[in-house]
């Protein structure tokens, strides 16, 4: 069982997956505190402000820091809960299956997300 | 093993601390996060597409369902962030005791519930 659980984890290192999950929610939240206080500043916000603000090569690096910060936390994160809970103590022998199953789709759509956004904020 | 072990740790029928309210709420709330990524990917997509997209999602934003998903997805947001900030703050040596973890789980909640306010306040005042 531990191999499974192992396999399926973002970095295959609890510290390093620690460490990680911190870094990025830092990351993330400085995205979130810059974007608030944009916001609030700009109450009539219209679409030129708004793509060339996008378009600057320092809003683009913050944006991708974001993005990748995303994958990689919700990654780590869904990997704790699935591990927590789909577990044969919990759900019976069929559960490490379900939980790999889980795992995997987990890991898909987190990949979508990533190369969604990606599209979305490099090519302004 | 022994199937008939006695198994002490039956969760459900436990009185549980405000300590493991506000974990599982971060959970919870991670989980639902996960899935408004798809939303806000799809605003962030409309917003930066054409002009015309731009303003019909602000139109969007004029109405009360948007309104209150929009809502509803920054308590979600706001909740995590402060939660994770108490993780933070505990990795650092600080409110790692029992009252000290009860005292920051107080916290994450009225912090939380203000900035959950003032998100209300910002969409509809």
């Amino acid at each position: 069982m531990g191999v499974i659980t192992n396999i399926t984890s973002f970095s295959r290192n609890g510290l390093s997956d620690w460490l990680l999950q911190r870094v990025t929610a830092v990351i993330i939240t400085v995205y979130i505190c810059f974007v608030t206080f944009y916001f609030l500043a700009q109450p009539n916000l219209d679409y030129d402000q708004w793509r060339n603000l996008n378009g600057l090569f320092s809003m683009k690096v913050l944006n991708v820091l974001t993005v990748v910060s995303i994958a990689i936390h919700s990654w780590i994160g869904l990997w704790g809960v699935l591990t927590d809970y789909v577990t044969v103590r919990l759900l019976g022998p069929k559960a490490t299956f379900l939980r790999v199953l889980f795992q995997i789709g987990m890991i898909t759509i987190t990949l979508i997300y990533l190369i969604w956004a990606l599209d979305i904020v490099w090519g302004i | 093993m022994n199937k008939k072990r006695p198994v002490n740790l039956d969760i459900g029928t436990m009185h549980l601390p405000i300590t493991a309210y506000v974990s599982i709420l971060h959970r919870i709330s991670g989980v639902v996060l996960f899935a408004i990524v798809a939303l806000f990917l799809w605003m962030l997509d409309s917003s930066l597409s054409s002009e015309e997209d731009f303003n019909s999602l602000k139109e969007c934003m004029t109405s009360l369902i948007p309104q209150i998903i929009i809502w509803l997805s920054l308590a979600a947001l706001a909740y995590h962030l402060v939660a994770g900030l108490r993780h933070m703050v505990m990795d650092f040596g600080f409110g790692e005791t029992l009252k000290g973890g009860q005292l920051g789980a107080k916290i994450v909640l009225i912090l939380s519930a203000l900035l959950i306010i003032l998100a209300g306040v910002w969409i509809w005042v």
